[in-house]
Parts: C-alpha cells; sequence; structure tokens
C-alpha cells in the first residue's frame, strides 16, 4: 500500500504551487486559479489523514466535501466580480487595479 | 453506519438566536421579489425586525447552554455576549446604511440581506466547536463582505476593493483549511474538545505529532490574522476600508473583527491551550500572538498619524485596535488568566463596536454623495456648522483613544491588567505607549473640528432620522460603558472558555 506521507507530500507541493500561483501571477482569474489549486491539495490532505487514521469516522470525508462546496461559492462570487471589473476596464490584471494606493 | 440524530439530540433551541437571524434572511429574500419597486423601503426595516428578535432571543435564553448537532455548535455565556456583539453591530449597520444607500443611489435590497447572512457567520463563529464549523462560518461571514465592499457599483474604487478583498480573504482561507488538515491529522479529530484532549495527550508523550500542530496553529493563526487585519497580514485593510461604501467599511471594521477573534479564541483557547513546547508555563503560539501584537499595534498607530483620509486613518486605527485586542488573546494563553484574557478580548470587542460604529456614522454624516468629503481637511470648521455632531465626533475620538470616562477606556483598562497579570509586562508598556501615539492623530480630528477656520459645507442640510437613531446607539453605549464600567465587568464575569480541566493543569 502507498504510504501517507506520499499523500502528503503531494498535497504539500500543490499547495505550495498555489501560494506560488497567487504570488506570482498577475492576472486575477489566474490568481483564483491557484486559490483553487491550494484548496484542492487540502481535500487531498483531509481525504488522506481520514483513510490512513480515522477510517472509522466521517469528519475527514465531509470535511473534503464542505471544502469544495465553499470553493465553489467563492468561485462564484470571484468571477463575478473580475467580470464586473472587467466589462468598465476591459482588463483583470491585478497590478491595472491601481486607484488605491496597495 | 451512519446514525439519525433525534431532534432531542440535535438540541435545536440553544441555536435559536443563530437559526431566527439566519430564517429571517431566508424569508426576507423572498418577501423582497414580491414586493413591488416603491415598497421596497419596508425591506431594511424587515432586516432590522430580524435582527433585533434575534437580540431579543438571545438575551431570553442565555441560560440555555449546550452542545448541538452532535457537538458541533455549542452555546455557551461566550457565545451569548459576542451574539450581542454582532447583533448590535448589525442594527447600527442598518440603520446607518438606510439613508446613504437611497442617496447615494445604490438602494437595493441585497445589501440587507447579505448584511444578515454576514451576521449569521459571525454568530456561528462565536458558537463553533467544531473546527469544519469555523471554516465553514469564516466563510459565511466573508463571502457577503466581498459583494458588500463592492456595493458601489460601478464606482472604480468600490470595485477594486472588493477584488483585492476577495483575493486575499480566499488566500487566507486556503491557509486556514490546510491548518486545519494538519491539525486533523495529528489529533484524528476536528471537534474541538477532543482535539484539546489528543493535543495534551501529544504533548505528554512527547510524539512528533506536535509539530504538525505547530505548523496547523501557525497556518490558522496567519489566516484569521488576515481577516482580524493585524500586521504582517494587513495590507488589504486600508485600500479595503477606503473604497468600500461606508455603512459596509463601518459593519465590517466591527462585525469581521468580532468574528475573526472569536474564531481565534476557540481554536486557540478551547483547542490547543495544552500545546506547551519546550518546558515553558504558557501555550505555544503565546509568543507569535505577542509578536504580532505588538508590531500590528506599532504599526498601525504610526501609519495612521500619516492619513489625511478619515476613512483611511480609521482602517489603520482598527488595525492598531486588532493589535489590542491580540494583547488579550496572548494573555488567554496563560493558563492562570485564560478566562480573564477572554473577558478582556470580549469586553474590548464591545466597547470598540460602539465607538466605532459611531465614528463612522459620523463619516457617513459628512460624506457627500460622490464619496467625497472624507479628508481631514473637510473637517475644519466643522463644530460651527454642526456643534453636536462635532461634539459627538469629538467623545468617539477620545474614546478611541482611551480617555477615562470613555468606553474605550474601560476596553483598553482590562486587556492592559489581563497582559500585565499574564506577565506581558513589556507588550503591556507597548500598548501604553502607543495608545499615547494614538492620542496624536484621534485628537487631530478634534482640533480640526474645533480650533481651524473653515466652512465644511455638508451634504444634507439635516440628519436624517434612521442615521441620527444610529448615532444615539453608538453615543449611549459608549458613554455608559464609559462611565458605569461595572455594568461591563458584571456581564463578562461569568464568561469562560477555557474547559474546567485547564485551571488544574
Amino acid at each position: 500500500m502507498i504510504p501517507l506521507w506520499m499523500f502528503l507530500v503531494v498535497g504539500a507541493a500543490l499547495f505550495a504551487i498555489g501560494v506560488f500561483g497567487v504570488l506570482a501571477r498577475r492576472n486575477a482569474i489566474a490568481i483564483l486559479m491557484s486559490i483553487e489549486l491550494m484548496l484542492n491539495a487540502v481535500n487531498i490532505n483531509l481525504v488522506a489523514f481520514w483513510r490512513y487514521l480515522t477510517p472509522e469516522t466521517m469528519s475527514g470525508q465531509a470535511f473534503a466535501i464542505f471544502v469544495f462546496v465553499v470553493a465553489v461559492a467563492e468561485a462564484a462570487v470571484g468571477l463575478a466580480l473580475i467580470v464586473a471589473i472587467y466589462r468598465r476596464r476591459q482588463s483583470v490584471v491585478a497590478e491595472d487595479m491601481n486607484v488605491l494606493k496597495w | 453506519m451512519i446514525e439519525l440524530p433525534t431532534l432531542e439530540s440535535l438540541n435545536v433551541v440553544v441555536t435559536l438566536p443563530a437559526l431566527a437571524l439566519v430564517l429571517g434572511a431566508i424569508v426576507l429574500l423572498l418577501v423582497d421579489v414580491f414586493l413591488p419597486e416603491r415598497r421596497r423601503w419596508i425591506t431594511g426595516w424587515l432586516a432590522l425586525i430580524g435582527v433585533l428578535v434575534s437580540l431579543g432571543i438571545t438575551l431570553l435564553t442565555t441560560d440555555r447552554t449546550g452542545e448541538a448537532f452532535g457537538g458541533m455548535f455549542v452555546a455557551d455565556s461566550f457565545t451569548a455576549f459576542l451574539n450581542v456583539v454582532v447583533l448590535i453591530t448589525a442594527a447600527v449597520g442598518i440603520l446607518i446604511a438606510m439613508d446613504y444607500l437611497r442617496r447615494t443611489d445604490m438602494n437595493r435590497s441585497e445589501y440587507y440581506f447579505l448584511l444578515l447572512f454576514s451576521t449569521g457567520g459571525m454568530m456561528f463563529m462565536g458558537a463553533a466547536n467544531d473546527l469544519i464549523v469555523i471554516f465553514v462560518a469564516l466563510e459565511l461571514l466573508s463571502i457577503p463582505l466581498y459583494v458588500m465592499s463592492g456595493f458601489r457599483r460601478p464606482e472604480t474604487r468600490s470595485e477594486e476593493s472588493a477584488l483585492k478583498y476577495f483575493l486575499l480573504g480566499a488566500f487566507s482561507s486556503g491557509f486556514l483549511v490546510y491548518g486545519i488538515a494538519l491539525i486533523y491529522g495529528a489529533t484524528g479529530s476536528t471537534h474541538l474538545p477532543a482535539v484539546w484532549a489528543a493535543v495534551s495527550a501529544i504533548v505528554e508523550g512527547g510524539s512528533s505529532a506536535v509539530y504538525l500542530v505547530l505548523l496547523g496553529a501557525g497556518l490558522i493563526v496567519v489566516a484569521l490574522g488576515f481577516k482580524v487585519a493585524a500586521v504582517p497580514f494587513h495590507m488589504w485593510t486600508p485600500d479595503v476600508y477606503e473604497g468600500a461604501p461606508t455603512p459596509v467599511t463601518a459593519f465590517m471594521s466591527v462585525g469581521a473583527k468580532a468574528g475573526g477573534f472569536a474564531a481565534l479564541l476557540r481554536v486557540l483557547v478551547i483547542g490547543l491551550p495544552s500545546l506547551i513546547v519546550a518546558e515553558q508555563t504558557a501555550a505555544a503560539w503565546v509568543d507569535a500572538l505577542a509578536l504580532i501584537a505588538a508590531l500590528t499595534m506599532i504599526l498601525g498607530n504610526f501609519a495612521a498619524i500619516m492619513q489625511t483620509n478619515l476613512k483611511r486613518m480609521l482602517a489603520y486605527s482598527s488595525i492598531a485596535h486588532a493589535g489590542y485586542i491580540l494583547m488579550a488573546v496572548a494573555a488567554a494563553g496563560h493558563p492562570a488568566v485564560a478566562n480573564q484574557g477572554v473577558q478582556a478580548a470580549l469586553m474590548y470587542l464591545l466597547t470598540y463596536a460602539f465607538t466605532n460604529l459611531g465614528a463612522f456614522g459620523i463619516i457617513i454624516a459628512v460624506e457627500r454623495n460622490d464619496g467625497s468629503g472624507v479628508s481631514l481637511d473637510d473637517l475644519r470648521g466643522f463644530s460651527r456648522q454642526r456643534p453636536w455632531l462635532a461634539l459627538l465626533m469629538a467623545f468617539f475620538m477620545l474614546s478611541l483613544t482611551g480617555i477615562p470616562l470613555t468606553a474605550g477606556f474601560v476596553g483598553k483598562w482590562y486587556v492592559f491588567w489581563a497582559s500585565i497579570n499574564a506577565g506581558q509586562v513589556v507588550l503591556a508598556v507597548i500598548g501604553v505607549l502607543t495608545s499615547v501615539v494614538g492620542a496624536f492623530y484621534y485628537v487631530r480630528v478634534i482640533v480640526r473640528m474645533f480650533l481651524e477656520e473653515g466652512s465644511a459645507d455638508l451634504a444634507q442640510p439635516r440628519l436624517p432620522r434612521t442615521l441620527r437613531a444610529g448615532l444615539i446607539v453608538a453615543g449611549l453605549g459608549t458613554l455608559i460603558f464609559g462611565v458605569l464600567p461595572f455594568l461591563a465587568a458584571d456581564m463578562t464575569t461569568g464568561i469562560q472558555i477555557a474547559l474546567a480541566a485547564l485551571g488544574g493543569g
């Protein structure tokens, strides 16, 4: 059987890629995608922990479901905001948002 | 096998305050659809009634305590106190918004639903007894706030503030769930009392899982630090507070902070108080929090001096105030003063709620319809035109400074006292010194209003009745808790969220 730590390494790597994406990408949509990547990395962790440590209770799985439900809600609001901004400025680049001092 | 819960085991009664509010919000969503356009003004009043009903239920059921929904939700004195704070915030948030939304041409009913749902999130946050609930409640709190800060569409600054808040908020919730997942992995549970038991066992057994818990706790502190605007995670605050419509800023500066600190206290004081490493006497997160608190107080107060926009100044001031509350949270990590620290944090949240809502209420009164007129210079000569408003603003500024006979003083007194009892004398000294720095920019507002000549031309000839009601609530709260501090002391003394076992070691 595949040991637990392998799943954790994959999860950590995906999370790190997500964090890097948020910090390095300029495009708001790409930042949103990176955030989704972070949340899915967490799901891998949750499900792996559940399977290896507490398969008799539901909480890990249930939590993973909550995480992606919330991720969808967040993406819906985020994309709506991005579309609203795009309509006015024809741009979704985070650095163009400079009316307020960052 | 999954057991179907019975109604008794769900113990719905204790969740009534939060339940009433959320159900009220859902019913309001439906009612609003069927209201004709010219009757839309009713929605705001209905939302206010919903908040007051929930507040009434909270006050009537304070003795109903216990767990609900299989231990996910817990009602205790902490929950009740926090409910009172956020419901007052919501009520004042509705009152000061009504006229503002109408005159700035964004009178959309969504404001009220979103505010109610966000308030529901704050209430669930105070009642969370499980890491899953903390995550879901945090999102319920935040997602409506993202939309509300972009409410002044199509005004560029408002849209921009919404996007910034959203991107950083979603980023921080990624850290929160990762931290929760690590704690779940180390302890095998997301239920906070179970986490506490498991962490105690891990620490006593010297297992290496303690590193997993440490990392998880660190990530959770980072995420909630974003929510409460603690340095170094405060970068979004001034931009979002400046760009968002002023009533939204008022609501979120108090409400999101109350929710974030409720979650911090729940996770750290109930879940992880026994995370004591390397032969220290206090929990491992105390030093980190104390450092963050010191940085937050210093940076918040000094950066506020530089600001010329009132909303931006209050944004930095709210960062500084987060530092004072963090000081109390750090004190709560010392087993002997755990309850005192929690009480001080709650006390500070209550007094800050009244004062800050009042200050933003005055800004709403002076703001012009296009969102301008909120710079410090616009207040020149304000006392000639509106002596009462100017006096009230001066009163709120003194309360934010922490002058005796105002609520702000009582909050600060409690926090400093808890901090000194916890042995964090250096931190308390930093707190006092930064308060003095804070006095500089708060008093500058008073000087502008009373001592400098000028003609602040005001948008409205007279104060709308709803805004006046909101200001009266905020002013009375600030006055009563300032003059009669024992009232607040009576309210908080019984509050204990630390487990009984904690006192014995």
